[in-house]
């Protein structure tokens, strides 16, 4: 995916989570999480992805 | 604001010089000039003297007794050393300011970016120069002093401004008394609170962000190359962002916004400064002296005129927009207005150009705001998120940033590049038959040659870049060469053409400002001098 692109993406997921509002925010990045996993179709790569997300919060 | 016991232009580094009010007996025997100027910061200074280029005197009015105070804008961008060099100004600012290419990003004390500024040997500036305003103000004094062609009238405040027939007559107060001065054109270059926008009535319209920040120049000697650093979520101020510039003299910019809780009666109190940058300066694992020199603060605003142009009455720089600092923007895109209207003012009144030329002021230069405008709007979202959406993806991306450099290229800033005036009367339609190179409107790319740049080739005014020698006899043989147009051949193929797009029996067409007029895949002469005459909005004299 090029920057453009990402930036896109990443505008696109900011205004949702307002639009969505602080108490259903956690609940919509979940049912997003997976439906792109749904969308990458192996558990293996969406466990890689799991585990990459998590790093840098122990960081 | 200095701190206690140092007044306003009390410097560390910096001597401010006086500047007496005109004497009246002088001032008096001329009341009237084709173009006045009110302000004589950078941009009115740059109007001035892009106006000399062209011949034209002007007249420079300031209601202060010496330069802005304080450093203020300190990045002056690669378009900007163009307008400087074209001005005969460029010298003082290539052997002071602080070139540098290189910028670094910090979340939670470790680097998650590195990025470079476009630069290659092509280039012959830098693309971004660090340099305090102060300095950037004497250099280009030092140029108008010695142009015989402008008067500066400090000390002289304007009071009234009125349409009288076809002029402005202007109500000037100095220390002798009140007088009125009369011009055929004015340029309002006096700042954002400009008094002349207020006299007549108009309005900046646009955003107010909610972010404030404050700027602090210290000195100290910190052995750190001249590299942009922006620290997020550091330990000195928790959830916000830090930016840290050097500058010339040991001066560095430290830059900080302040927390919703901060209140900006506390935030600016000396202490409270004192404070904040001793933390930021733990951050950096710096613990040698400093000094405080200056500081202010700011908010992030996006406002502007609906219409630069009111009459007989140009706004530029500050006075016509507002722009967030992020973008490096304010003074940048300041001086460009200077030159756009100086240059096309300067053809206007020599007979060059006609006058509708002025009428694409507006829509080239207010283009560059609102360009900036959703830039900035972008960058101000990053780096001071004002909602919960937009911090949490922020947040996001810096956390993911630590191991994915990917995620890092969203903390990459968008660079500053001229701005392209594609939608403006003063440019002809693109040539379809090009497949790439810059389009019409666009600043022209700079080249490398075998012996300087391309853009040493350019002439002072319009200039014909052609592939393919039989151009110049061809324009000969119709007779212009009192347009004062210049023709340079290039070789084809080679890297120019290249990087233009250029086919054999390709032209360009390129404005006093560098900017693209025109641009022919299969160009003739004749073509080119109609549209020549087109972008000028004039005819042939023999017609």
């Amino acid at each position: 995916m090029n920057k453009q692109d990402l930036e896109t993406v990443y505008a696109a997921l900011a205004a949702k989570i307002d639009a969505v509002g602080d108490a259903q925010s956690e609940l919509f990045l979940a049912k997003l999480a997976l439906l792109l996993a749904h969308r990458i179709g192996n558990a293996e790569d969406v466990e890689t992805c799991i585990d990459e997300a998590a790093a840098s919060l122990i960081a | 604001m200095r701190p206690e016991g140092r007044l306003d232009t009390d410097s560390l580094y910096f001597e401010y010089p006086h500047f007496d009010a005109p004497d009246r007996a002088r001032r008096e025997t001329e009341t009237a000039a084709a173009v006045a100027i009110v302000g004589a910061g950078p941009v009115g200074m740059t109007a001035a003297l892009a106006l000399a280029r062209e011949g034209v005197r002007s007249v420079l009015f300031d209601a202060k007794d010496t330069f802005n105070d304080g450093s203020r804008a300190i990045c002056i961008a690669r378009p900007s050393y163009y307008i400087l060099e074209q001005l005969g100004a460029v010298a003082p600012f290539l052997e002071k300011a602080l070139g540098w290419t290189t910028g670094r990003s910090f979340y939670r004390g470790r680097k998650i970016l590195e990025f470079q500024m476009p630069d290659s040997p092509d280039e012959k500036y830098r693309p971004m120069y660090n340099l305090q305003q102060q300095y950037i103000e004497q250099f280009l004094w030092q140029a108008v002093e010695a142009s015989g062609l402008i008067e500066t009238r400090w000390q002289s405040e304007i009071i009234g401004v009125e349409d009288s027939g076809g002029e402005v007559l202007l109500t000037v107060r100095d220390p002798t008394g009140d007088y009125s001065f009369g011009a055929s054109w004015v340029l309002a270059c006096d700042g954002a609170r400009s008094p002349i926008r207020t006299l007549r009535g108009h309005r900046l319209k646009g955003e107010n962000f909610e972010g404030r920040y404050v700027i602090a120049d210290i000195r100290m000697q910190h052995d750190y190359p001249t590299i942009r650093r922006a620290l997020f979520d550091p330990a000195c101020r928790p959830g916000g962002t830090v930016l840290i510039h050097k500058q010339p003299d040991d001066i560095w910019r430290i830059d900080y916004q302040l927390e919703q809780h901060e209140g900006t009666e506390d935030a600016i109190r000396e202490e409270t400064v004192r404070r904040s940058v001793a933390l930021v300066l733990k951050d950096l694992d710096f613990d040698g002296e400093w000094e405080l020199e200056w500081w202010s603060v700011y908010s992030a605003n996006t406002l502007a005129m609906d219409d630069y142009r009111d009459g007989r009455i140009f706004f530029a720089g500050d006075s016509a927009h507002i722009v967030p600092i992020f973008g490096v923007r304010g003074l940048n895109n300041g001086l460009a207005d200077a030159a756009n209207i100086g240059w096309k003012l300067g053809w206007v009144l020599n007979g060059g150009a006609g006058e509708a030329l002025l009428d694409s002021y507006t829509p080239e230069r207010r283009g560059a705001t609102l360009d900036v405008f959703a830039n900035a709007s972008k960058s101000a979202r990053f780096m001071t998120p004002n909602s919960h959406g937009w911090k949490l993806m922020r947040d996001a991306a810096l956390s993911l940033a630590l191991t994915k450099p990917f995620a890092g290229e969203l903390a990459n800033p968008r660079q500053m590049t001229a701005f392209t005036y594609s939608e403006s009367p003063a440019v002809l339609p693109d040539d379809p038959a090009f497949s790439g190179g810059p389009g019409v409107g666009a600043f022209m790319p700079e080249i490398k040659l075998n012996s300087g740049y391309l853009s040493d080739r350019l002439g002072k005014g319009f200039t014909v870049l052609c592939f393919g020698a039989s151009m110049v006899e061809q324009i000969s043989a119709l007779g212009l060469g009192e347009t004062g147009l210049v023709v340079v051949v290039l070789p084809q193929p080679s890297a120019v053409s290249d990087r233009l797009a250029a086919g054999p029996g390709s032209a360009y067409l390129i404005r006093p400002d560098m900017h693209i007029a025109g641009r022919w895949f299969d160009a003739t002469a004749a073509r080119v001098i109609e549209g020549y005459h087109r972008v000028v909005f004039k005819k042939r004299a023999s017609q």
